[in-house]
């Protein structure tokens, strides 16, 4: 078994902790609905998984702890350096819920965020990683995340997702 | 193209089904309820200028004028995914409920397992199994460019397959879309056939009826296994439901096909299969405009 097949449970809080660093499910939950006042509620009946180095899963339901597979649900969050960043296709999936740390962008910002390139935007609040959103069919839709920085929204959608769209 | 004249003596209208062989196949997407509903896809597509026509046994299939669905706005926020009408067939036969534990043995790239989670309203879990590590990475992608998180992947020779990882051995309910000759796909394929033989066939044939005979014994009693290909070829198809039938506890179960189709053949080359193999259903291009297609539904024994 190789680490990179193996999924361990995050423990439900710091007391129950065995492995030093590893984040706990209420830290996860705490940090969603800190940084963008996502409903801790939003996951319940959902588990979280830690694969690799700080690497969090989200799944439905639960499944033995470790289970070794090559998949569980969906790539969440990064946990390893200062900042916590989400991925894109949690915050499609969760962050609709998003109140706070959200910035909305036109549809030819939204094309130019879609397509991977950083952008000089306005923003009031802090620097960090933001959720952007688009209003497509009466709805405010999550495209992804842009890290804000020296006046730029700076696109961290990955590489394979990167669009350039045609037609819009 | 020569390959399909054996097939002449089993296809009603033989002409129509080589002249639609040789259209293109029409553009379909399916829409993902995880993330959207079929009315949003449609007032995006408005918005876009993006034509498109309901397909009409599904109001989550909708056929698309542009011949690059992967680079809309609705594919890159994960609302539609490129899936052939026949395509969406065998999930929509196998209809999971939200809450069970179903089995893909041969998922990726993971058009069919992304819209069985679909019809799971992404809970209870889904088991993508593939034996083939490369493809499982656009199976991975493809799952969570649709937001779902109900989905387990394994890398394992369907044919040995056990649910060990899990707290369970078996599922309520499987999906064995089998690696094939994939001749239906000649229309969105021209050179699909271009490697052709009958022994290539016959190989096929072997690791069918193989993992055929794993799904079936991994679900539950009563519960349903729904066997389906992208080919014409009765070794892939009634023959290996003949030997399952044969060698398994379980049985043929009539479909509710909501489209134009033709039953199993129980003849062919010389061989006899069980008269329940009828039940099957064969779906060929000049039926509905699609690709072809071959679905049967199983019942496990008691």
């Amino acid at each position: 078994m190789t680490d990179s097949e193996r999924f361990d449970r995050l423990p439900a809080t710091a007391a129950d902790r065995s492995v030093n660093d590893r984040p706990t499910r209420e830290d996860v939950c705490t940090w969603w609905s800190d940084r963008y006042g996502i409903p801790q509620a939003t996951f319940d009946g959902f588990s979280f998984w830690e694969r690799g180095n700080g690497k969090i899963w989200v799944a439905r339901g639960t499944e033995p702890d470790p289970v070794a597979i090559q998949g569980l649900g969906m790539l969440a969050l990064r946990t390893r350096g200062e900042h916590w960043k989400p991925t894109t296709n949690a915050v499609q999936r969760f962050g609709a819920a998003a109140t706070r740390n959200v910035i909305a962008l036109s549809p030819e910002e939204a094309r130019a965020f879609i397509a991977g390139e950083d952008q000089e935007l306005s923003w009031d609040g802090d620097w960090g990683y933001l959720i952007a959103t688009l209003s497509v069919a009466d709805r405010s839709v999550p495209l992804g995340v842009g890290l804000y920085v020296y006046g730029e929204l700076r696109s961290t959608v990955p590489k394979g997702r990167r669009r350039e769209l045609s037609p819009w | 193209m020569e390959v399909l004249e054996r097939y002449r003596p089993i296809i009603d209208d033989f002409e129509a089904f080589e002249a639609a062989c040789r259209r293109p196949l029409p553009k379909v997407v399916r829409v993902n309820p995880i993330k959207t509903t079929p009315a949003a896809v449609q007032s995006l597509f408005d918005t876009t200028g993006i034509a498109y026509e309901p397909v009409d046994w599904s109001d989550r299939l909708l056929r698309l004028a542009t011949d690059a669905p992967g680079r809309t706005l609705g594919w890159y926020l994960g609302w539609v995914h490129g899936q052939e009408e026949v395509s969406a067939l065998p999930a929509h036969l196998l209809d999971p409920a939200p809450g069970d534990r179903v089995l893909d043995a041969c998922a990726a790239p993971g058009s069919k397992t992304t819209q069985l989670a679909a019809l799971m309203d992404d809970r209870g879990r889904l088991i993508a199994n593939d034996s083939n590590l490369g493809r499982l990475s656009a199976l991975r992608s493809n799952a969570e460019r649709l937001g779902l998180t109900n989905v387990a992947v394994t890398n394992r020779d369907g044919r040995e397959l056990s649910f060990e990882a899990f707290s369970f051995d078996r599922v309520d309910a499987a999906l064995v879309d089998v690696p094939c000759s994939c001749e239906g796909t000649i229309r969105k394929n021209p050179d699909a056939l271009d490697r052709w033989s009958r022994d290539h066939v016959e190989g096929l044939s072997g690791v069918q009826k193989g993992l055929l005979r794993r799904a079936v014994r991994l679900t539950a009693p009563g519960g349903r296994v729904v066997y389906s290909t992208c080919t014409f070829a009765p070794e892939e198809n009634e023959a290996v439901l003949d030997h399952v039938l044969e060698k398994e506890d379980c049985r043929l179960v009539d479909q509710d096909l909501p489209i134009e189709h033709a039953p199993g053949v129980t003849k062919w080359n010389g061989e006899t299969y069980d008269p329940a193999v009828r039940r099957a259903a064969r779906i060929y291009p000049h039926h509905n405009d699609t690709g072809g297609f071959f679905c049967a539904t199983i019942e496990v024994g008691a």
